[in-house]
Formats: structure tokens, C-alpha cells, sequence
């Protein structure tokens, strides 16, 4: 299993910081997760390895975080918040938008392997609801017309 | 990236560098960064203390615990290590406000860290930043490593002689981490599973050793009471509440933003004079005034001042800010029912009355709100929720059951629209379809 430059020197920069290695194992799956596109079997083992954890006591940690997941999504994880202050402010019907749009239910991907589809709870984008977040980026203030932009946005990123 | 608003009635404390550069370290030292740890750095440790327990800051994370107090629980001698941890895992539906002291102001909570990390004799601390606030958590590592760069952390800050070192941390999106004991686990590299207390965090706390934990916003306002005195500060609020307050107006009001005002501000002028009143020409139909952990105020509730203990007098909590407000389009079964779908997919499932509890109550609610609902099924929702507070390790199952009973009790009217087969009488589309989704 062989991770990014950038990576390794996050990895080896991030353990000291803690008196046991294991606690780093949260952020340090996420970036591997970010590397990777999801936590494969052998990102798992790899990972396990390094901060002398089992797999088991790993994929334990994967299944309670609601970031990390061990199966494939899209390339651009559109993540569509529908808590209290995006509900009232219609961020229901912007998920049911982008479900319609990109032709997929919650957690769907796209054939295309582009796009995948999420309802999740709060980012922290209350005063600027509705709200999503396609990867790590806040996309605010949303409408379906202004969605169906920040889609084709992405969707021209991602071919040349 | 978020929009920053203004109103003449704000008071800037905490976000007094808000748009003014001060990610940049040399700009936040124009702007009298790093003054006020210096100035602890000369002052004995008990004096810090008293100083943050006679401003009368109180924890903005929603508990309002007085800070100074915390402080002063962590043992003079330790024969383990102690630590100072930042909670900058915002979650609470409805808050937002972190967000904007770590993207427009990063060096103040480092300052607030080591202040806190002075008081109580630790050599290390932690901020902990939700995983979904990359970002923020990029402009956090750079604003360490400046601080690093310039010797105000590290081996010998300010040529004081004293050792400290500040560290981040990211999470990976839970709800529950948000908890101090739960925070500890997911930084130990675990579950976010909430511990018992006693022995409380103050005692046996990170890796075993006492350690302090203090929300984002309760740090960035550490330095503000070093430099400006306990008594300026407490007096910008009302009695043993000290300070302002960041709040993040939301919902169903013509100008949403995060705007700081002083403790004890009253709710009516903050919804009406600051925010704008209700748009759209409707009416008010209920607030959540501090995220979505406490019980919801009417519109006949709303003249209250928000300080802690007013609103608490008022029947519901400050919590963390999060004013929430809802219209009079809104369906109060839906909106309960949202609430719950929240808590049941952030239960950790450690403890049963929560696990079990929030998952019965969302069903109740999904099958209600459907108009499937039994004239039962009120007093049931009221007494299973009233049956989770304070039955669990963390305050989780609380923070689902307080909205709840609120809900039930101040809007039985529209839980009886609903029975008798009538499907959401609130809504013009009718009740959305909420069937439970594969995974």
C-alpha cells in the first residue's frame, strides 16, 4: 500500500504530537480516505499496521464516524444538509434536486463514477442555509438553479 | 467564505477581528495579539484563574458552566500530564459560529489554549476541529506553525522559559464527539463513546491526566478578559453572566448571520430589530433559541433576555447560541420529527434509553406525521421522553427528549390535526414521503 509524499510527511509529522500512536488514527484515516477515495481492505491493513491497532479495532473506529466510509462513492461526494435551519429554508427540496439531476438516491453514485449523492446532517452553514458541501467545499445559500451551476461546475473539473 | 453581517447593537468582542485579516500573524499582533498571554505569562496562576471566575464567562458550548470554576477543579500536583483541549467539533443544529473564530480569527484560540494551559500548569494542548471544517483546520495548522515559527509556542515561549506546545486534531463527522468525555475518546483514537463521571475530566482526563475542555468560543474570549479585566468584561452582560455572546440567527428570518451581542439581550428586539423579522409576510410560530437540544419557545414566549439564566427561567436553555426560528408554514410534527431523525442518527448506542428511545420516537413520528397516528401516541411520545432525561452517561438522550416533551406540550393542537388518518395538514404538498433508506 503506497500513499502520497504529502501524506507520509503528514503521517510522520502527526503521530508524535500524541503520548500513544493511536490517537491519530481518526484524522489519519480520513486523509487516507481523501488519498484513496474510500477505506479499502487494504488502506484498512495498512493503517492498522502502522499505529499496532488490529483491523478489527479499526474498522470498529470506521463504522461510528459517519465521514468515513469503506465503500467507493463518486469522485465529488455531494453532501446536501436537511437538518432544522436548511429544512425551513428548503434543503429537502434542494437534495430531491440533486437526486432528480444527477439521477441517483441517497448515497447513489453516478454511472459515470462522477458524482455521489448524500442527505447529511448539520455542517455548520445555518446562517447561510440551504447548505451543501461537495467534498470539503461549503456551497451556500443554495437554489435549485444555483445547484444545478455548482454540479456543472464539478462536472467540467473533472473533464479535460 | 461565510458572510459576515453587522448591526449597530453588536458588541465585538470575540469577533472584534473579524474580517480584518488576523489569520495573518503579523496583522493579528497589529491588532494586540499574543499581548494578553504574555501579560498571563507574568501573573501567577491562581490570579488567572480568579480573573476568568470573576468576568463571569460561562461555557459557550451550551452547558454555561462558569469557566473559571472548571479551571480551578484541575489538581495543583498531577503525577501524569495535564491538558488543555479546544471543542471545536460544532455540531448542535443550528450553530455555526466557531466556524467563523477559527476562518477569522485562529491565533485567538491558540492565545485562549495557552491562557487556559498557564492557569492550570499544562504543557500541551489540543484543538480539536470537526472533520467536515477542513478548511478551517488547514487554517489552523498554519496559524500553529506560525506561532511556532515565531517562538510564542513551543520550547521557551516568550523567552519565558516555559515549555508549550499546540497541537490540532481532526474528527471524522459525529455528532456525539461534541461531548467532553466522547471528545477524549475519538482524540485517544477510539469510538466516540461517552465515559461515566465521576472521576470528571478535570481529574482523569486525555491519556488519564487532568485536562481541561473549553469550547472554541469560551477560548477566543480568554484573552479578552486578560487584556480588558474581569470587570470590563463581566459588566458587558447582565450578573453572573458575563460578556457577549456569538448568535446564530437561522431559519425563517430576513437577515440570518452570526451576529454578537451582549449577554442578556432579549430575544423579541434580537428576532425583530437585529434579524429582521419573520419574511415572506408570515407570522412567528416558535423559536429554538440555543440549537436544537432545547425545548422550543412560542411566539407569546419570546420576551425573554437571553442570558443563561433567563432562559432557563423561561422554561428552555441558552445552549449554544443557535437561534433557530420557524413561520407559521411550518409543521411543528415535521420539525419535531426532524429533530428526532437527528438525535436517533447520532445515538451512539451505549446507552439503551437513548438507543431505544429516539429510535421509537422517530418511527412514532415518521408513522404520525404520515397520518398514521394514534390519539395515544402524544401522551406516549411525552412520557418515553420524559422516561430518557437523565438516564444516560452523556446528556445526548436529554438533548433528544428536552425538544421533544416541549413540542408535544406546546403544540398538542397540531399533533391532533394530524390523527384520524388526515395526512400533514401544515404542509401544501402534503407529508413527504420518509420511508428509512438503505444503506
Amino acid at each position: 500500500m503506497k500513499f502520497s509524499d504529502e501524506f507520509e510527511i503528514r503521517f510522520a509529522e502527526m503521530v508524535p504530537h500524541y503520548p500513544i500512536k493511536r490517537s491519530a488514527l481518526v484524522p489519519t484515516l480520513l486523509y487516507a480516505q481523501d488519498e484513496v477515495g474510500f477505506l479499502s481492505d487494504a488502506v484498512i491493513a495498512e493503517i492498522a499496521e502502522r499505529l499496532d491497532l488490529t483491523e478489527l479495532e479499526v474498522r470498529n473506529v470506521i463504522s461510528y464516524y459517519s465521514m468515513l466510509t469503506t465503500k467507493p462513492r463518486g469522485k465529488f461526494n455531494v453532501q446536501v444538509c436537511t437538518n432544522l435551519s436548511c429544512m425551513v429554508r428548503g434543503g429537502e427540496q434542494i437534495l430531491d434536486h440533486c437526486k432528480k439531476r444527477l439521477g441517483v438516491g441517497n448515497k447513489g453514485t453516478t454511472l459515470d463514477g462522477l458524482f455521489s449523492v448524500e442527505e447529511v446532517e448539520c455542517i455548520g452553514a445555518c446562517s447561510w442555509a440551504p447548505a451543501a458541501q461537495v467534498n470539503y467545499d461549503f456551497h451556500e445559500n443554495l437554489t435549485a438553479e444555483k445547484m444545478d451551476r455548482v454540479l456543472e461546475d464539478y462536472r467540467r473539473k473533472a473533464t479535460p | 467564505m461565510a458572510d459576515l453581517v453587522s448591526h449597530p447593537d453588536e458588541v465585538k468582542v470575540v469577533s472584534k477581528r473579524f474580517g480584518r485579516g488576523a489569520t495573518n500573524i503579523d496583522r493579528y499582533l497589529e491588532l494586540d495579539g499574543y499581548k494578553a498571554v504574555q501579560k498571563a505569562l507574568a501573573m501567577q496562576p491562581d490570579a488567572i484563574i480568579n480573573e476568568v471566575k470573576n468576568s463571569g464567562l460561562r461555557g459557550r458550548g451550551g452547558a454555561g458552566f462558569s469557566t473559571g470554576m472548571k479551571w480551578s477543579f484541575v489538581p495543583k500536583q498531577s503525577a501524569k500530564p495535564k491538558y488543555v483541549l479546544c471543542n471545536g467539533d460544532e455540531s448542535e443544529p443550528g450553530t455555526c459560529k466557531d466556524r467563523l473564530i477559527f476562518e477569522h480569527d485562529p491565533h485567538a484560540v491558540i492565545e485562549g489554549v495557552m491562557i487556559a494551559a498557564l492557569a492550570v500548569g499544562a504543557l500541551s494542548g489540543y484543538l480539536y476541529i470537526r472533520g467536515e471544517y477542513r478548511y478551517l483546520s488547514i487554517i489552523m495548522q498554519r496559524a500553529i506553525r506560525d506561532a511556532y515559527a515565531r517562538g510564542f509556542v513551543g520550547k521557551n515561549i516568550f523567552g519565558s522559559g516555559r515549555n508549550l506546545d499546540i497541537y490540532w486534531h481532526g474528527g471524522a463527522g459525529a455528532y456525539e464527539v461534541g461531548e467532553e468525555s466522547a471528545l477524549m475518546e475519538s482524540l485517544e483514537g477510539k469510538r466516540g463513546i461517552p465515559r461515566i463521571r465521576p472521576p470528571f475530566p478535570a481529574v482523569v482526563g486525555l491519556w488519564g491526566g487532568p485536562t481541561v475542555i473549553n469550547n472554541a468560543e469560551t477560548l477566543a474570549n480568554v484573552p479578552h478578559i486578560i487584556l480588558g479585566g474581569a470587570e470590563w468584561y463581566a459588566n458587558l452582560g447582565t450578573p453572573k453572566n458575563g460578556g457577549t455572546r456569538l448568535f446564530c440567527l437561522s431559519g425563517n428570518i430576513a437577515k440570518p448571520g452570526v451576529y454578537e451581542l451582549p449577554m442578556g439581550y432579549n430575544l423579541k428586539k434580537m428576532l425583530y430589530d437585529v434579524g429582521g423579522g419573520i419574511p415572506n409576510e408570515r407570522n412567528l410560530k416558535a423559536v429554538v433559541p440555543g440549537g436544537s437540544s432545547c425545548p422550543c419557545l412560542t411566539a407569546n414566549e419570546i420576551d425573554v433576555n437571553m442570558d443563561f439564566d433567563s432562559v432557563a427561567k423561561a422554561g428552555s436553555m441558552l445552549g449554544s447560541g443557535g437561534v433557530v426560528v420557524v413561520d407559521d408554514a411550518q409543521c411543528i410534527v415535521k420539525f419535531a420529527l426532524r429533530t428526532m431523525k437527528f438525535y436517533k442518527h447520532e445515538s451512539c448506542g451505549w446507552c439503551i434509553p437513548c438507543r431505544e428511545g429516539t429510535d421509537w420516537l422517530e418511527k412514532t413520528l415518521t408513522r404520525f406525521h404520515r397520518g398514521g397516528g394514534l390519539k395515544n401516541d402524544i401522551d406516549n411520545m411525552q412520557y418515553l421522553s420524559e422516561n430518557m432525561l437523565g438516564r444516560t452517561f452523556c446528556p445526548l438522550g436529554d438533548a433528544a427528549a428536552m425538544p421533544t416533551i416541549a413540542f408535544v406540550k406546546k403544540f398538542r393542537k397540531e399533533f391532533e390535526d394530524h390523527l384520524e388518518g388526515r395526512p400533514c395538514p401544515y404542509e401544501k404538498e402534503g407529508a413527504v414521503d420518509q420511508l428509512p433508506v438503505m444503506t
